[in-house]
């Protein structure tokens, strides 16, 4: 444990002052206080305090995204040596040996400034594909584990980026499109389950690859492909499943 | 049709928009960051409500009890009788919305027991109940976004009010990506949550909720209530950046508390001192008893939190989420070390000002949710909260709606002035907030005095003699606010202690308010409604 202290890494930040100008790498030699330090609260330590970069300038505060540092909100996504995952979860400890941490914004969205991008799509699609519950839904036993599971979604992004089918401009949504659909597919009645069910079809099902390399990213752990398996059941192949067995 | 302006999209914010939308109005949610970021989505243990379904004999009015008492009789009982009359109706249908709550053997709604309340009350879904309810009522609001009479306006944030005359008219707001600035005309329902970023790393919320909008509205006049109200919460432990919460079920499942003595032996001083509930007392007399321990002569380091001796059968089906998360943050197994906590604060009973409709002391301006003082008085009892988010929410939307029953003309909003056009767009610094929040915790403690407040007061004095920005000089009004109404209640009361004066003054059962007048922070008291014979809390 005490390993990391006393330690340093070298912090190299891709950066851009807005989404015109051009991106620069800026390297800090970042020393790691506590062990338990990571990504998102060294980005906060840099921006309350003074840090010169490798070059000598003082850094200018970095812009990124976070709320709830604890790996609840999805907030801080962004490329951590070369993975998408939580700024808040990747402790500096983890790259002490290797020595640097490569911290760059998502690459799917749009920029907005250094490590800050748009997911605005993401919440637009669900909306364009109506995603949501008519009238009433009930997460009786039979669903439950599984209407839960799927509803701790942080719409972060991070199984986007990954994805090779995904990017903002196709009408397929990715996985957490999908993980917004399969709260609601067991619950659906009426008239809205032959729409939802088509919905399925044409912005998951059609567009997936079902290569699953989104499976191992989701920082909320979500069993990404139990999920599928009974979506597809439901949507595509009119089956229902077993709930899942008690965890 | 000119829409209602919300501030902030968590439990408050978004309860709002739907009421409003079921009544055919239009609003736009404006909040600094998408719903799925509010600090509504932490919450874990559950949401209060007596649907009696563990076969207790609960009851509303036992509701309504246990809530005035838990807040030391500070709260509008008539806001309370509404609040708890209507609970059941609203967890009932928010299961119905889809939010999978866990169920007894017979699909009821399952209830476990919280803190300060003496039936089994408090419903839940695993542990991130906060989470399940946020998902389905997100989900919800998208289909009123779908209609277009819910508008949003995310990565926007309130930078001040509009006033004309008495009148709160609209809001300008600034777009955090691009930096440019709208002014946005109608009546505004502010669902902005806590204060944390007044008290930086010290809570256990987000981050996000920087109390700039509070501080905005304090500066321009808006009455605040109960601001020396804060819960801290015993079982926290510091994790980078801020505090973390460990939920009370680790002390319910059998966590002991205990200090090292300096002669070796372990203290386990609650059980000691309280030998009836031991562990679980309330959160404010287990923090405090934390506080006084800790600076005992006899006593060493901090105090800690042992689960060493919990069954495996807990750990495996009732604390995993939380055993890991531990674990993740500590790099320590809570089932193998006792874990060192400290108080963190959890909840600003005080806010700002409401009625029990949710009207401010501006016309045009209404508050609901984390952001308003209502309904938990002096302490608020665990699962009250989100209850409080969403029923405040929906009266709030109704008192708007019946103070306008007719809507103007939808304008168009233009971002037509840049950053530096206002000098509120400047950020505060981190090296300030760190400062403030170092000089208010000493005067806003656990354990207070007339002494350390007015220590704090005049640390307030000489950090405002540094240059500060527009947006730092609202913080620090704020700021003083607070220590100037823990100053004015001279008793003890709830979760505000004085170690000068320890007993509750029955003279002083009232309000505490902090409002600007003439540049001056006012305080005065406010008496505390008498309950109507038959109340009348009705939505529509
Ligand atoms: C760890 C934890 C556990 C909890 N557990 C429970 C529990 O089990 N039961 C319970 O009842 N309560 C619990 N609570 C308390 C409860 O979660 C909150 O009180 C409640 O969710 C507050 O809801 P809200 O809508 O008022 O505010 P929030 O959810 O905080 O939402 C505030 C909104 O305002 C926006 N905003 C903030 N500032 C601005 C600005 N300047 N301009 C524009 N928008 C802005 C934010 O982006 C956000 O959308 C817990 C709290 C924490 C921290
Ligand atoms: S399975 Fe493959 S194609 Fe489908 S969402 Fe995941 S990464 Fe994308
Ligand atoms: S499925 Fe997982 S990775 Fe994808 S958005 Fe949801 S939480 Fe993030
Ligand atoms: S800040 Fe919320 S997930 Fe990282």
């Amino acid at each position: 444990m005490k390993e990391a202290d006393r330690k340093s890494v070298r912090l190299e930040i891709l950066r851009a002052a807005d989404a015109e100008s051009e991106q620069w790498l800026q390297h800090i030699d970042y020393p790691v206080s506590d062990d338990g330090e990571n990504v998102a609260s060294a980005l906060k330590r840099i921006n309350s305090g003074c840090f010169t970069d490798t070059d000598g300038r003082s850094v200018e505060p970095v812009g990124f995204e976070c709320s709830c540092l604890q790996k609840k909100c999805g907030a801080c996504a962004m490329v951590i040596n070369g993975t998408p995952r939580l700024a808040c979860d990747a402790r500096l400890s983890e790259f002490v040996k290797s020595g640097t941490v490569r911290i760059e914004p998502l690459k799917k969205f749009p920029l907005v400034r250094d490590l800050i991008v748009d997911r605005g799509a993401v919440f637009e699609r669900l909306s364009e594909l109506r995603i949501w519950l008519e009238g009433q839904g009930r997460a009786d036993s039979r669903i439950k584990d599984d209407v839960y599971d799927a509803s701790r979604c942080l719409q972060c992004g991070c199984c986007l980026e990954v994805c090779p089918n995904f990017s903002t401009a196709v009408s397929f949504g990715g996985m957490s499109t999908a993980m917004a659909m399969s709260r609601i597919i067991p619950m659906v009645s009426g008239e809205q389950r032959k729409e939802l069910y088509s919905t399925y079809r044409k912005a998951v099902f059609e567009g997936c690859g079902k290569s699953l390399a989104c499976r191992s990213i989701c920082p909320a752990g979500i069993d990404i492909e139990r999920q599928l398996v009974r979506s597809n059941a439901a949507a595509v192949w009119k089956r229902r499943l077993r709930p899942a067995k008690k965890k | 049709m000119e829409r209602a302006i919300i501030i902030g999209a968590g439990l408050a914010g978004l309860s709002s928009a739907i009421q409003l939308a079921e009544a055919g109005r239009p609003s736009l949610l404006i909040s600094r960051q998408q719903s799925e970021r509010a600090q509504s989505v932490l919450a874990e243990g559950g949401i209060n409500a007596a649907l009696d379904t563990m076969g207790e004999g609960d009851s509303a009015s036992q509701h309504y009890e246990d809530t005035l008492r838990g807040g030391a009789y500070l709260a509008d009982p008539n806001a309370v009788a509404g609040l708890v009359r209507h609970a059941p109706e609203i967890v009932r249908s928010l299961s119905e919305l889809g939010v999978p709550f866990n169920l007894t053997a017979d699909e009821d709604i399952m209830l476990r027991p919280f803190g300060g309340q003496k039936k089994r009350r408090t419903a839940y879904a695993q542990s991130s109940t906060g989470k399940m309810i946020m998902t389905a009522l997100i989900d919800r609001a998208r289909s009123f976004e779908g209609s277009g009479l819910i508008k949003r306006l995310p990565h926007h944030e309130l930078l001040r009010l509009l006033i004309s005359g008495s009148r709160c008219v609209g809001v300008r707001v600034r777009d955090v990506f691009s930096g440019r600035l709208a002014d946005i005309s109608g009546s505004v329902i502010m669902c902005c949550g806590g204060m944390n970023g007044v008290f930086p790393g010290m809570t256990t919320g987000t981050t996000a909720n920087t109390g700039d909008a509070a501080a905005a509205l304090f500066s321009q006049g808006v009455r605040f209530a109960g601001l020396e109200m804060l819960q801290y919460h015993p079982t926290t432990i510091g994790i980078p950046g801020k505090r973390c919460l460990i939920t009370e079920a680790a002390r319910g499942e059998g966590g002991r508390l205990w200090i090292k003595k300096k002669n070796g032996q372990r203290w386990y001083f609650m059980e000691e001192k309280y030998p009836e509930l031991g562990n679980l007392m309330p959160r404010d007399v287990v923090s405090r008893e934390m506080y006084f321990v800790r600076r005992q002569q006899d006593t060493e380091g901090e105090v800690l939190l042992d689960m060493t001796e919990l069954g495996k059968e807990v750990w495996g089906s009732r604390l995993s989420d939380m055993r890991e998360e531990i674990k993740s943050f500590t790099g320590l197994d809570p089932a193998e070390t006792p874990i060192e906590v400290h108080e963190g604060i959890h909840y600003f009973m005080g806010g700002i000002h409401t009625d029990e409709k949710h009207r401010t002391s501006l016309s045009g301006l209404y508050a609901a949710g984390e952001c308003a003082c209502q309904y938990h008085g002096a302490n608020r009892l665990g699962g009250n909260s989100m209850l409080g988010a969403i029923y405040g929410g929906r009266v709030a939307a109704a008192a708007l709606m019946s103070d306008q029953p007719e809507v103007g003309e939808e304008q168009p909003i233009r971002f037509s002035l840049r950053n530096d056009e206002d000098p509120l767009s400047q950020e505060s610094r981190g090296d300030f907030e760190q400062a403030l929040c170092r000089v208010l915790l000493g005067g806003l403690g656990i354990v207070r005095s007339g002494e350390l407040i007015n220590a704090a007061l005049e640390g307030l004095d000489e950090l405002e003699k540094r240059g500060l920005s527009p947006r730092e000089k609202n913080k620090l009004r704020l700021g003083r606010a607070m220590l100037l109404s823990a100053l004015e209640r001279r008793e003890s009361r709830g979760a505000h202690f004085r170690e000068d004066f320890p007993e509750t003054d029955d003279s002083q059962h009232s309000t505490v308010t902090a409002q600007i007048i003439g540049g001056e922070i006012t305080l005065g008291r406010f008496e505390i409604p008498v309950r109507r014979a038959e109340p009348e809390h009705e939505r529509s």
